[in-house]
């Protein structure tokens, strides 16, 4: 077998046993087709800490944790940590503030896109089909020279502060003092959840296959459209199989635009939420999955574009942009809009014709 | 010479791939990290080029032959 084919039955495997754990995750207590979300977690973790008070959607999630320290891990193992940083972070921490509007305008990452696919929610399917063309415009600019410029390395310290703050996280949430906030039981999302250790154990376990893999929902289809290469895109195609399969067996699959869990049908703000994401995550490299899993290998650029997404849901809540399972609101449409032509004007003033 | 050091993916392979576009024997990319290690060698390996990879300070020099 050639290194590139083995590559690809790598990947897809990985996939495989990712969109099981996912599924399974739902079965241990997790809200439904949100086995993992990046960006629902990461607005729960928010919520864990107090910087929203949406009493819905309040939990610091281990999965989060676990995918940070799992890549961490993984990397070192593999002598692949390498502290580096500098490219743009300002840019960057605002391309992940908008990514984090879309998200929770469509209510969901590009990884929970695909669970809800995977669960027979068609709005995620309109949802992807603005995924794409978020991609695409995104790729544009990225033939037309869009570049955040170069990193620079780092010293260790500085990569390592990431990791750490999600075991202080992790230590915050096992002692769960009275300033961490939890959703009460049957009041949203944040209630709904599998036991401590075993949603960790899944984020360190998908942390390190999406740390060897490469894992990227934006990549995948960048890739294809770019390269012509659809290795990640394959990843992406197993976690799909794997949880429609498992869902299936488990009689979870709902088909239909109604009645879907954490979700609405709004085909057009559903289209625009993750088109919004997919433009941004195209210009910062990664989808907030990839992102995670860069912070733990030490890129202290996706370590900012952590913040960014963990700020980015606290004001979604606090100034109510943010969807829920009843639609989206007035101000998360001007938002979205808005977050639109910020990532637009973001792609064309670092867009040049490459200097030599 | 291919200068990608500090750039993340996509952007090293896009250089690799405008550059490919002038048709020589031989290139020459440097990057810093596995993953466009990586990504370099196979886009250049799928067409056609063979790569030799030598490290050097947690850099990379890889050698692209038609």
């Amino acid at each position: 077998m050639t290194s590139a084919k083995k590559d690809k039955v790598i990947i897809i495997v990985a996939g495989l046993i990712i969109g099981v754990i996912a599924t399974l995750l739902v079965v241990a207590g997790n809200p439904k087709n949100m086995g993992f979300c990046i960006a629902c977690f990461i607005r729960d973790t928010a919520g864990g800490l107090g910087l929203h008070r949406a009493a819905p959607v309040q939990y610091i999630r281990p999965e989060i944790i676990g995918i940070v320290i799992g890549a961490f891990v993984c990397a070192l193992a593999k002598k692949e940590f390498s502290p580096r940083g500098g490219s743009a972070p300002m840019t960057r921490f605002t391309l992940a503030f908008c990514a984090m509007i879309g998200c929770l305008m469509f209510l969901g990452c590009p990884f929970r896109m695909v669970l809800r696919m995977a669960g027979g929610d068609l709005n995620a399917l309109v949802g992807f089909v603005g995924f794409i063309a978020g991609i695409l415009v995104g790729v544009v600019f990225l033939k037309k020279g869009f570049s955040l410029k170069r990193t620079y390395k780092m010293n260790t310290s500085e990569g390592v502060i990431l990791p750490v703050v999600e075991v202080v996280l992790f230590a915050l949430l096992l002692a769960a003092p009275a300033f961490i906030f939890f959703s009460e039981e049957g009041a949203g999302p944040g209630a709904m959840h599998a036991n401590v250790w075993l949603s960790l154990f899944a984020g360190l376990i998908v942390g390190a296959l999406a740390q060897r893999t490469r894992l990227c929902m934006v990549g995948g289809i960048r890739d294809v459209v770019l390269f012509k290469e659809s290795r990640l895109l394959l990843g992406f195609a197993a976690i799909f199989a794997s949880a429609l399969i498992v869902n299936l067996i488990l009689g979870f699959v709902n088909f239909g635009f109604t009645e879907q869990p954490v979700a609405y049908n709004d085909g057009l703000w559903n289209f625009l939420g993750l088109f919004l994401v997919g433009f941004a995550c195209c210009l910062l490299g990664g989808c907030p999955l990839r992102q995670l899993v860069m912070s733990g290998e030490g890129n202290v650029d996706s370590a900012v574009v952590v913040l960014g997404l963990l700020l980015g849901a606290a004001f979604c809540h606090n100034f109510g942009l943010a969807s829920s399972g009843e639609g989206p609101t007035p101000a998360g449409k001007i938002a979205v809009i808005a977050a639109i032509v910020v990532v637009a004007l973001i792609g064309l003033v670092n867009s040049r014709k490459k200097e030599a | 010479m291919i200068d990608a050091r500090g750039l993340s993916c996509p952007q090293p392979v896009i250089m690799v791939a405008d550059a490919l576009k002038s048709g020589e024997a031989e290139y020459t990319v440097m990057v810093d990290a596995v993953t466009p290690k990586e990504n370099v060698t196979r886009y250049a390996e799928s067409h056609g080029y063979s790569v030799s990879v030598a490290e050097a300070d947690g850099e990379f020099t890889l050698t692209l032959k038609k």
